[in-house]
This record gives C-alpha cells, sequence and structure tokens, in this order.
C-alpha cells in the first residue's frame, strides 16, 4: 500500500534526476513531460485508491506512528495531488514552447519537478516537521525557477519573493517548536487528538495565530499578499503558471488542514478572523488588479482576490462551505494556470504585456481569444463554466449562515473580477494593435505553436467539463468535506483503531 | 536554565525585528539568520531540557535507565539549521547578484520589477 503513497513524491523526484543529467539535450524535456505524464498515472491511482477504500496511511521507514513520518491521503490530498499532476503535465508539455535552450542547460526541467515533487509532499504528508520541509522543498526550487534567466525585474521580484517567504517559513518553525512543546508530538492525527488535553487553551490560540500568520504569507491573504504580485510577472511563462496554480495553493491547503484537524478549539475567534481576511483579501486582490495595465500583474491580483473564496469557505466552517472551498480549489488551479499560460501566448504573438499596448487578437488571433474567454468567464464566475459553480456553493453556504455581507462582498467582488477580464479582452483582443500589428499564432514556428496550445486547450476543456457536469465534482468535494469536518477517519487511518 | 533561554529568544527575535525593519536587504538578511536561530532555540527550549543526562542507552538495555535529554528537538534543530544554511546561502548570492544588477540595496529604490507609473493612460 505504502509504494501507492509514496510514488507521487518519488516520480518526480526520479524525473528531476534524469532530467538534470539530460539538461544538454532535447531529451530534457520530453523527460520531463513523460515524468509528469506517469506522476498523473500515479495520481489516478491514488486518487481511486482513496474513492475506494477512504482515508490511507503509510508509516515511512517502519517506524509505527506518531513516532515515524507518515504519509496520509485522504479526498482532499487525493485530489490536490491529482490537480498538481494535470497542471504538471500541462506546463511540462507547454514549456517545450515556452522554454529556450539557454534555460533548459541551466535546470529549468529539473527545478520544476523538483517543485511538482515538494507540492505533492506537502499534500500527502501527516507530519508538521515533514511539512515544513517539503515547504523549503518546494520554496528552494521555487527560488530557482523565479530568476532563472536573470532579467533585472526577476533579480528585484526574487529578493521580495525570497526574502518574506523566508519570514513565514521561520514563524512556521517557530510555531512547530512551540506546539511541540505543548503536546510533545508532530504526528498530525496524534495531534488532533493530543491538543484536547492541553492546558492552557488560551495559549494554544497563540500558537494556531502564528500558523495562520505562516501559511497566511504562503497563501497571500490580506495583509500579507505582497510579495505575489511583486513577483508573479516576472519569471518565465510556465513558472509563473505553475506558480500562480500551485504554490498558494498549498498555503491555502495547509490552512485548511490544520484548522478543520488539529486548531478547531476555538472557531468562534480563529474562523472569525479568517472571516475577515478573507473579506479583505477579496476586496484588496480585485481593487489592486483594477489598478494594473499588465497582463500578469492584472491575473496576479486576481489570484490574491479568489484565495479570498476559499479562505471564505474555510472561515464560514459549515459542511456547504467546505465542500465550496474544496471545489473553489479544484477549479481555481486548472483556470488560473491557463490564464498565465495564455498570456505567455499572448506575449509571444503581440510582443507586449502591457494590456493598452497590445491588440488586436480576436481579429487576427480568435482561437486564442475563444481559448482567453473560456477560463477568463470561469474566473469571473459566468454559468455554466466552473466558476460559477464554485462561486454559486461558496455564496450560498455564507447565506445559509446568514453572513449576509460577506456575500455581498463575496457577490460584489465577482461583479469586479468581470471589469477586469473585461479590461484585458477590450485592450488585448479587442482594439486593434496600436502599432498596426495583426497578431497571429502562426507568427510562432509550429513546433513551439502546437505544445502550447496543447496545453491551454487541454486546461480549458477541464474547465468546460468541471461547468457542464458538475454533479460528480460536487459530490466528491462533499465527502472530502464530510472527511475534513469529522477528521475520525484520518485519525484511525493514522493511529490504527483507537482500541 | 529556561528562563535564560526564553530571555535569549526575545532579545534575539527584538534584534533581528529591529534589522529587518531597515531598507537596506543586507541588513534584512543578517536579521533572518538572527530570527532563524531564534526559532532554533524555541524549539530547543520547548522540547524540555535535561542538561547533564545524554540520550544514550547502556549496553544490552532496550531503553534508557534514567530520565535522559530529549533528542527528538535536537534532531529537529539539526534538520533545521542544515535547510537554513542552504537557504541562506542563496539568499546571500541573491543580494550580491541584485547589487551588481540593479546597483543598489535600498529596498525603496528597488522598482525595476514594481516601477512607479503614476497615472495609467
Amino acid at each position: 500500500m505504502s509504494w501507492i503513497l509514496a510514488l507521487p513524491i518519488a516520480v518526480p523526484f526520479a524525473t528531476a534526476v534524469l532530467a538534470f543529467l539530460a539538461r544538454h539535450s532535447a531529451a530534457g524535456r520530453w523527460l520531463s513531460v513523460a515524468g509528469n505524464a506517469a506522476l498523473l498515472v500515479a495520481a489516478v491511482l491514488l486518487m481511486g485508491t482513496v474513492w475506494n477504500e477512504g482515508v490511507i496511511a503509510a508509516q515511512m521507514g517502519g517506524w509505527p506512528a506518531p513516532f515515524g513520518i507518515t504519509l496520509v491521503a485522504d479526498l482532499l490530498s487525493g485530489v490536490m495531488v491529482l490537480i498538481t499532476a494535470i497542471t504538471g503535465l500541462a506546463v511540462s508539455v507547454y514549456a517545450l514552447g515556452d522554454i529556450n535552450e539557454r534555460k533548459e542547460y541551466l535546470g529549468y526541467h529539473a527545478l520544476f519537478n523538483v517543485l511538482i515533487a515538494g507540492v505533492c509532499g506537502a499534500f500527502l504528508t501527516g507530519d508538521l516537521f515533514n511539512l515544513y520541509v517539503w515547504f523549503e522543498v518546494m520554496l528552494i526550487a521555487s527560488f530557482g525557477l523565479l530568476i532563472l534567466g536573470g532579467k533585472p525585474e526577476q533579480i528585484d521580484g526574487g529578493i521580495k519573493y525570497v526574502t518574506l517567504n523566508l519570514v513565514s517559513t521561520i514563524l512556521f518553525l517557530s510555531g512547530i517548536g512551540l506546539l511541540y512543546g505543548m503536546t510533545g508530538t508532530l504526528n498530525m492525527a496524534d495531534l488532533a487528538q493530543a491538543v484536547d488535553g492541553v492546558e492552557n487553551q488560551g495559549l494554544l490560540t497563540v500558537v494556531a495565530m502564528t500558523f495562520m500568520i505562516a501559511f497566511g504569507v504562503k497563501a497571500a491573504v490580506f495583509p500579507l499578499f505582497f510579495w505575489l504580485p511583486a513577483a508573479y510577472h516576472t519569471p518565465a511563462f510556465s513558472v509563473s503558471a505553475v506558480f500562480a496554480g500551485l504554490l498558494t495553493k498549498v498555503g491555502v491547503y495547509a490552512l485548511i488542514r490544520m484548522f478543520t484537524l488539529i486548531f478547531d478549539h476555538d472557531t468562534g475567534f480563529t474562523h472569525t478572523i479568517l472571516l475577515w481576511v478573507a473579506a479583505f483579501t477579496m476586496v484588496t486582490g480585485v481593487l489592486g488588479a483594477a489598478a494594473q495595465s499588465d497582463f500578469r500583474k492584472i491575473l496576479s491580483f486576481h489570484i490574491v482576490s479568489q484565495i479570498g473564496y476559499m479562505i471564505l469557505g474555510l472561515a464560514l466552517y459549515t459542511p456547504m462551505a467546505l465542500v465550496g472551498a474544496v471545489f473553489y480549489l479544484v477549479h481555481h488551479i486548472v483556470v488560473k494556470a491557463n490564464l498565465f499560460l495564455i498570456a505567455g501566448v499572448s506575449q509571444r504573438i503581440t510582443g507586449g504585456s502591457d494590456v493598452y499596448r497590445i491588440g488586436g487578437l480576436y481579429k487576427s488571433a480568435p482561437l486564442l481569444a475563444v481559448l482567453f474567454i473560456i477560463p477568463a468567464f470561469s474566473l469571473a464566475g459566468f454559468p455554466p463554466l466552473s466558476g460559477f459553480w464554485a462561486k454559486y456553493i461558496i455564496v450560498k453556504a455564507a447565506l445559509e449562515a446568514q453572513g449576509w455581507l460577506i456575500a455581498g462582498i463575496a457577490l460584489a467582488v465577482g461583479l469586479m473580477t468581470i471589469y477586469s477580464m473585461t479590461k484585458i479582452w477590450a485592450e488585448a483582443f479587442w482594439k486593434a494593435h496600436p502599432d498596426g500589428r495583426q497578431p497571429r499564432l502562426t507568427d510562432m514556428p509550429q513546433a513551439h505553436r502546437r505544445p502550447m496550445l496543447l496545453a491551454i486547450g487541454g486546461l480549458a476543456t477541464l474547465t468546460v467539463i468541471i461547468g457542464l457536469v458538475p454533479e460528480p465534482f460536487v459530490q466528491f468535494a462533499e465527502r472530502a468535506a464530510a472527511q475534513l469536518l469529522d477528521p475520525a477517519a484520518y485519525v484511525a487511518a493514522v493511529l490504527g483503531d483507537p482500541g | 536554565m529556561e528562563t535564560l533561554l526564553a530571555v535569549t529568544v526575545g532579545i534575539l527575535i527584538g534584534a533581528a525585528v529591529y534589522l529587518m525593519l531597515a531598507r537596506n536587504v543586507m541588513r534584512f538578511i543578517f536579521g533572518l539568520v538572527l530570527i532563524s536561530n531564534a526559532a532554533n532555540l524555541i524549539i530547543f527550549t520547548a522540547g524540555r531540557l535535561t542538561p547533564g543526562a545524554p540520550p544514550l542507552i547502556p549496553e544490552g538495555a532496550d531503553a534508557p535507565a534514567d530520565v535522559v535529554a530529549n533528542a527528538l528537538p535536537q534532531a529537529l534543530v539539526l534538520t533545521a539549521i542544515v535547510i537554513g544554511f542552504g537557504l541562506f546561502a542563496f539568499a546571500l548570492v541573491l543580494v550580491f547578484r541584485a547589487y551588481a544588477t540593479l546597483g543598489t540595496l535600498e529596498s525603496d529604490r528597488m522598482r525595476v520589477a514594481e516601477p512607479d507609473e503614476g497615472a495609467a493612460p
């Protein structure tokens, strides 16, 4: 059983090593694609097992929990690994056209696969200190990817990204130390039980806040998000896409995991803070986006805004709200990664990223326009695309919890998201190019065009499928949310039956 | 002993925050080094201090005979030190590269990625 859990971590690591060895030749990029395809198979296997058998756990090195390091997968972990594999595959295909030979030589494919391994590890681990280690694996790979190429903007954005993420890491580490001091364990399932025995519950709340801030920086919530729009528009487009899709979502996942499994002792306090954080995150993100004119900067601020919806799902802490949060996570990763990939194609054929200085895409590249419309409208929440259902569930949960104000904010932010998407549409797609250029997809060599459009088309298809047939996805999210709200199965799977 | 270490942690964090509030990125990095050592001390102290009792098991026995120091926090700190070392090496090289590329380490003047655009057209 344990190999099913270890595979999604081992496969990308092995791919990274092979890709590093093959960085001098074209074999590296195909190894990356093959490795991510293998990861997808492994993720589907894992998902199938978790779906049929419930939560599964494996003890690494033969040490029984809570002493050894545990890998554990419930439905949330399973689906996050699956969506990571899908994003990884799409971006590695896109990279066939996007990443030049110099970046390949510098180790792009190796770093990319280490990043994917770190993300999968963070989703699968059942040990708090091990989670820290996976965060570090992810961080160091993302540092490398971010500054690969070494343009001045990348170095500048890199400084802000690196320093603020290191601060968050250190807070996380301090939180781990304090929590260990209080409970004497680091196994997450064991912690879920041990926190009830802590005498000073107020102190526990303080530690919970340390974790909230640490993961809040990673998830880019208000007021800790500043590193994100400073950095995400600078690296290669494949890199931004995988960052935008996955990295902040690891922070959201960690928040969801910690604040449903371990820190549920004082939800009146912690989740109220999360509720306000969610509201401010949604609003500042969308307002920030309105002030931007760079394609990727607009999208970066929208990541922040959308994170707010997921946190809102966690903050409301009702079954339906968590269903919404899980559904939103899955929908958002697909859509957001895709929008960054489209931004890449747009820059290649229009020659710019400032939406006011480009244009004409609708007329001369209608295929790209259609491919843009799908994730853009999904992000804004148009029916029948995936974003509509995600927002619908969250807002409905807010109304049922009688959070009239927060539901109103969520709806208003949705409306303003349309404004930003319309801005990109009107400027980059609809109006003529200010230089009189006719940006065509055929301007790119075929060897670049095909993989890039294939990746975008694949993710867009997934968005449409989730939108048209939401029923199985919602049912899935319902089961995942039920597991989150009742961690008994999770604890039993890790620690064995509570005898 | 715990009190002494707790006060040390407090002083380290205070100094680190002071350094990190500076506009010079180099000072920020020094602050990070200090605060990461403070975090290591937190783990170490939180794991309870048992001076003079190394966690050694006598030959032929399965468990230590007496109360011994907790080895887990030490293992955690060791891991954290190693990871931290790698990250700071990277951060220092990055700062050096930033100085070479951007010609400044004043965070107020590092505006290449986010230029002050003024009014949008």
